[in-house]
């Protein structure tokens, strides 16, 4: 695995490493919000919400968006692509190492077959 | 014929490899025998060596880790069993390697006969929006050497050792 990926990703955990962190992230995740919209969602100030959007937006996974009047912040794209690569590696080794079991296996039954047609 | 998978609307991670197996050998192989090429199985991550990882052959059924000491660690369920053509499998294993009944991700199995001999094998894991939202595990997990990194760099060495046999343990 790539060790920037893993860097990457580790910034990326660490910043979401607070629980309302998490929360505001999860919710701006199911849909852009403003930070009004997050606080009414949260036990949470506004200005509390700011500041765990801010440290979000420092570690690169959401974005601000301006739709008319409103700022909205939603995801950024290639910052949940890191999150999403480290499970794409992980099963890029474990699809491998199925790959090379099951073809082991493969190779075994095949022997035994013909082991058993050449005793009968 | 099975549905087709409804689109995620979440992050995705899709892998097909072609194996050269049989279609119920590489089934049995992906489930059956699922900690022969698990990696987490191979890289122990509780107290005690784990033992065998079981995927109970019913839709219902637990996926399960089995440590030497016996205890068993639930990792999710099986939502879907089609065999020898589909398994789909519900993670709740939080990135702590605990079972988190919150989590919800799916890897969702397809098994298709190119020949007699030649299986192509297709995996969709989806849902990974709930792992964003257990990142906070994982970031404690990043920082000991038994988690995510130790992990990693096991991983790293068995996939650049590809004739290597399967490791012990």
């Amino acid at each position: 695995m790539n060790p920037r990926l893993v860097e990457a990703s580790a910034r990326r955990f660490a910043a979401l490493g607070d629980p309302t962190r998490l929360q505001v992230f999860a919710l701006i995740s199911r849909s852009p919000l403003s930070v009004g919209e997050v606080a009414a969602q949260l036990p949470v100030s506004r200005p509390a919400v700011s500041q765990h959007l801010k440290v979000l937006a420092d570690a690169g996974l959401v974005q601000l968006e301006s739709v008319g009047t409103r700022n909205l912040y939603r995801p950024d794209p290639d910052g949940v692509a890191t999150l999403r690569d480290f499970i794409d590696s992980l099963w890029d080794v474990g699809m491998a190492r199925f790959k090379m079991q099951a073809e082991k296996v493969a190779r075994q039954r095949a022997a035994a077959e013909r082991k058993s047609r050449e005793t009968r | 014929m099975s549905p087709l998978p409804q689109p995620a609307a979440g992050p995705v991670v899709r892998k097909t490899v072609v194996v050269a197996a049989p279609l119920a050998v590489a089934f049995e192989v992906f489930t059956a025998q699922i900690e022969t090429w698990w990696p987490m199985a191979s890289h122990h991550i509780g107290e005690a060596a784990c033992a065998a990882v079981v995927i109970e052959p019913r839709a219902g059924g637990r996926w399960y880790e089995r440590g030497v000491d016996g205890v068993e660690c639930v990792w999710g369920r099986v939502l879907v069993w089609e065999a020898p053509r589909r398994v789909v499998l519900v993670w709740q294993l939080s990135a702590q390697f605990r079972f988190d009944p919150t989590i919800h991700t799916e890897v969702d199995v397809r098994f298709v006969a190119i020949d007699a001999r030649t299986t192509r094998v297709e995996l969709e894991h989806r849902g990974l929006e709930a792992f964003g939202v257990d990142a906070m595990a994982m970031h404690d997990t990043f920082s000991s050497p038994s988690g995510w990194n130790g992990m990693l760099e096991h991983f790293a060495q068995v996939a650049g050792r590809p004739r290597a046999a399967t490791p012990a343990g």
